[in-house]
């Protein structure tokens, strides 16, 4: 059995390490002025927010070039957050979101 | 933002008793079920896809285990199959992962007081879903836990690497996960994770403007670039937004409307 990529493996976690790391183990990253500690905070809504919608209106094309997509996708991400500000809980919005896709293409619709 | 507590008070574990903990813990496992689910079907994605491209079990269990970077992993596949080198492969995976650095930044404050041994095996373990899963559920304690921040991580870690191996050994029998919507639920459970961070206008606006630059730099330069750009520019522009007495009262109670309680 080949382990030759068990290497590879090591490498890109050595890449990837210190992105996830330096922050968390960096002295007084946890000591930080007011600004800062209000522009951490604001962090969380705006990257999860722009993971969100470049994965579901962002389209990658075989030749590397990127277009606007809009689909069922956004459609299903946004019941799902319709849903959870209403329910308060994420379970049902993926529930939601999922059938929501699902059933639309098993009817053929999208 | 209930600023976390002073460095000495937050190390330990939250009293098994307290309510709070305990309906913050129970929601945590709800939402981790969801997000659990999309992981398990990418993993079992990525295992066919790590044996179609000539991986083994150890290498394909290796990537997942030791890397533990989804997208990268998939890219890496690609790129290994158009024979590119590995230092392309290396330099593309710290590209990919570079958004970490925000998730690893915006934690930081909530670890005041933990050991450097615990936040150098969290780091290991941070990924998008255990911050989105970690984040509104020390928001809703009000401080660091360290088993709320192993259950959530642990949603994603243990159905990665297990789901790998099966998708390895017996990818080539499920159905496509396409046709049951399990697409959509990574998309889905970052948005609606990050209604649970939207207490206040600031916060609003910084959704807001991380999707628009977001998808524009992700439209111009890569999604791996627009997400990061989205991530760093919303909430710097998001600070000029002026706060009203209702958004620090709305802040002040965010225990109490977040996702991530009863």
């Amino acid at each position: 059995m080949s382990v030759e990529l068990v290497a590879l493996a090591v490498l890109m976690a050595a890449v990837t390490y210190p992105s996830r790391a330096v922050p968390l183990l960096l002295p007084g990253f946890d000591r930080l002025p007011p600004i800062v500690d209000e522009y951490l905070r604001l962090i969380g809504p705006g990257i999860l927010a722009s993971l969100a919608a470049v994965d579901v209106l962002v389209l990658g094309d075989p030749d590397g070039h990127y277009r606007f997509h809009l689909g069922l996708e956004l459609l299903a991400v946004l019941v799902c957050v319709a849903v959870v500000a209403w329910r308060r809980s994420l379970l049902p919005g993926l529930i939601a979101a999922a059938a929501l896709v699902a059933i639309s293409r098993w009817l053929g619709v999208a | 933002m209930p600023a976390p507590v002073p460095d000495g008070q937050d190390a330990g574990p939250l009293p098994e008793a307290g309510p709070d903990a305990a309906g913050v813990r129970r929601r945590l496992m709800s939402d981790g079920v969801g997000i659990s689910v999309s992981v398990i079907a990418f993993a079992l994605i990525y295992g066919l896809a790590a044996r179609q491209a000539g991986l083994s079990l150890v290498e394909g269990l290796a990537m997942s285990a030791i890397a533990f970077a989804g997208a990268a992993q998939f890219s890496a596949l690609g790129l290994l199959g158009q024979g590119v080198p590995w230092l392309g492969i290396i330099v593309l995976t710290g590209i990919l992962n570079a958004r970490h650095l925000l998730y690893s930044a915006s934690l930081a404050p909530w670890f005041a007081g933990t050991s450097r041994r615990e936040r150098a095996v969290s780091a290991y373990i941070l990924t998008d879903e255990a911050y989105a899963l970690a984040m509104p559920a020390f928001r809703a304690l009000g401080r660091h836990d360290s088993r709320t921040y192993l259950i959530a991580a642990g949603f994603t870690f243990v159905p990665w690497v297990s789901a790998t191996m099966l998708g390895m050994l017996f990818g080539e029998l499920m159905p496509d996960p396409t046709t049951l919507g399990l697409d959509v639920i990574f998309p889905a459970a970052m948005a609606g994770l990050a209604v649970a961070l939207v207490v206040d206008r600031r916060a609003a606006v910084a959704a807001v403007l991380g999707v628009v630059i977001g998808v524009g730099v992700a439209l111009a330069v890569g999604p791996s670039v627009g997400i990061v750009a989205g991530g760093l520019a919303g909430p710097a522009l998001a600070l000029r937004v002026p706060r009203s007495a209702a958004d620090a009262v709305a802040e002040e109670s965010v225990s109490d409307h977040a996702v991530g309680l009863p």
